[in-house]
């Protein structure tokens, strides 16, 4: 177990310094950054001094060497808009990403998980048909075209909720909703499938057979054993959600860190962008990591060697 | 040798054929399939003869035209059926348009990621050891990375344009092949036709080629059916933030990012370029679904 926890924490590592390394060459991909970085209409004096400051003259392989020691301390230098850490201005827009997908995640839980229960033990019903059209839609519509939608017709027709920014609850609903439409709808198809896989087993049948009934079996039974997938798909989407509110964040004006990768990105701000890849990547590696470790915990058969 | 190929290979064409009729033949009994598939031609059909379908030019403007809601709602005229947009553009002419914009990337990100996807598995398979390690741990790095931000992140330095959003999508959308070729591959190679065919003396390209790759092939078109629906989500979100295409070109996500200032007083512009996209994508994901259960009835998800 030990050993296993060592090498894949290492798996981890490496996939990050990958990540860091990408994100690297993309900055580079146009030979000089400074161009990318500074605004078009700077002077030639002005191109020079910031090259120098920001160490682009040097050979590249000096800069990499560079950007790889300052990474590996999280330090990603200094926002070019704000003059401030990339790293700090990333984590101080954790906390609303966080409370955006941690209230998405329970949407997804909540909804994704019984819907998909009901339809797997009723199919061909209406109950069956509603839930498979509402994950059909939400696997095929943009996320940004659901979260118009219900501005559309929560905020501007009915008026029952803001359209954008932060606050108390009713800020946090629509963005909620749009931003976990995607995963509620993956999970409702993961759950219906597994189930189904389940209830064909031959102990449910003699379960029943021994005169247990319909939802004590198929709950105590069937879910009981279906849901080791689940659970692993649901953790899944918790890093999808924290590491993917790109799109919810930017058309609800949501302060987290989505957002500011979008501003940074127009802002031509890249130390911050690099600030939020690597961060967004971090949390998704380590989430991923912690899913299979709770796999081993969840299921006694599964023993790391 | 020859007769060990032949014997090798004979009953296993022969197997694939029937297979495929098979396959064909439960491909036309599922309704959702077929749904899907009517669907992606009609979008295919409006790809290839926009110009002939579409009734007016999808950038004429007419500024005293502007806003007009859909023919069947008071103020609507019955020259923009549904609609026209803040400059006067006909909505229905950029939508038939617009899937030029959604089947040229679906199409192009497919071929690249496909392309490189299946060699990689392919070969990470076929080999195992070094390279097999080598290309896992540059999967492991792709994996990691949040996708829409690196599209971002990319098409944000090489600066906008139909094919940086292409190359943006393509190169990110080839990790999904390699993980399901790969494992194919690696239960494939154990079969007593390939190890026929390696007793035989047919050279590790040849085996890859002529042996690996047919049998393979449903599974990676499965596969690329859902990714031509992520790419087409992925490029409109590229131009709902205005990283895509240039606004010149009609496309769905573009007129979204329009769209979206009129909510309040003109939800038209909005709501249909949506939809397009979620029937599109939705036709696509029906005819995948399909494929699957048809090319590999065990492998119902």
């Amino acid at each position: 177990m030990v050993a296993y926890l060592a090498r894949r924490a290492l798996g981890a590592l490496w996939a990050l310094i990958g990540v860091a390394t990408v994100v690297f060459i993309i900055l580079h991909l146009t030979g000089d950054p400074t161009s990318v970085m500074m605004p078009p209409e700077s002077t030639r004096a002005e191109l020079d001094a910031f090259r120098h400051a920001q160490g682009f003259d040097r050979p590249l392989i000096v800069q990499f060497g560079w950007f790889a020691v300052s990474a590996a301390h999280g330090d990603l230098g200094l926002s070019l808009r704000h003059q401030e850490p990339a790293m700090s201005l990333a984590l101080e827009r954790l906390p609303a990403t966080i409370e955006l997908a941690g209230t998405a995640f329970l949407i997804v839980a909540l909804i994704g998980v019984p819907a998909g229960v009901l339809s797997a033990l009723r199919p061909r019903t209406w109950i069956d048909y509603v839930a498979r059209i509402v994950a059909l839609i939400g696997q095929s519509a943009p996320t940004y075209w659901i979260g118009l939608m219900l501005i559309l017709l929560f905020a501007v027709r009915l008026g029952w909720v803001p359209a954008s920014g932060i606050g108390d609850w009713r800020n946090l609903v629509l963005p909620a909703a749009t931003l976990g439409f995607f995963s509620t709808a993956k999970i409702m198809r993961l759950t219906r499938a597994s189930m189904l896989e389940i209830l064909e087993a031959d102990y449910l049948r003699t379960a029943r057979a021994k005169g247990l009934t319909g939802t004590r079996v198929a709950l105590g039974h069937g879910l009981r054993n279906a849901w080791l997938p689940i659970v692993t798909q649901l953790g899944v989407e918790l890093g999808t959600l924290l590491s993917g509110a790109i799109i919810t964040e930017t058309v609800f004006a949501w302060p987290g860190v989505g957002r500011l990768a979008v501003q940074a990105v127009f802002e031509r701000d890249f130390p911050v962008v690099e600030a939020v890849v690597l961060l967004a990547a971090t949390i998704f590696v380590v989430l991923n990591l912690a899913v299979d470790l709770l796999y081993a915990v969840l299921d006694p058969r599964i023993r790391y060697a | 040798m020859t007769a060990a190929v032949a014997a090798a290979g004979v009953p296993d064409d022969v197997v694939s054929v029937t297979s495929r009729t098979a396959s064909l033949r439960r491909l036309r009994r599922d309704p959702a399939a077929l749904i899907g598939a009517a669907i992606v031609v009609v979008v295919a059909v409006c790809a290839l003869f926009a110009p002939l379908i579409a009734r007016v030019d999808p950038n004429a403007q007419n500024l005293t035209a502007t806003l007009l809601p859909p023919a069947w709602i008071a103020g609507g005229v019955h020259e923009h059926p549904l609609g026209t947009d803040n400059l006067g553009r006909d909505l229905l002419a950029r939508i038939i348009w617009g899937s030029r914009v959604s089947a040229i990337v679906g199409l192009s990100v497919v071929a690249i990621g496909g392309t490189i996807g299946v060699t990689a598995g392919l070969v990470a398979g076929y080999r195992r050891g070094r390279v097999d390690a080598v290309i896992a741990r540059i999967t492991d790095v792709q994996l990691a990375f949040p996708l829409v931000l690196l599209a971002v992140a990319i098409v944000a330095v090489v600066g906008p344009g139909l094919w940086t959003v292409i190359a943006a999508i393509g190169l990110t959308s080839w990790v999904q092949y390699v993980r399901v070729v790969r494992a194919e591959t690696m239960s494939l190679r154990e079969r007593e036709f390939i190890v026929a065919a390696e007793a035989a003396g047919a050279a590790p390209g040849r085996v890859v080629a002529r042996h690996l790759l047919p049998n393979v092939a449903s599974a990676a078109i499965v596969l690329g059916t859902f990714e031509i629906a992520r790419a087409i989500v992925l490029e409109s979100s590229l131009s709902f933030l205005g990283l895509g295409v240039p606004p010149t070109t009609p496309s769905w996500g573009g007129m979204l990012a329009d769209g979206r200032q009129y909510l309040d007083t003109a939800w038209w512009t909005a709501l249909f370029p949506g939809l397009a996209i979620m029937i599109a994508v939705m036709g696509v994901n029906l005819l995948g679904d399909g494929l699957r259960d048809a090319l590999d009835p065990e492998m119902r998800a």
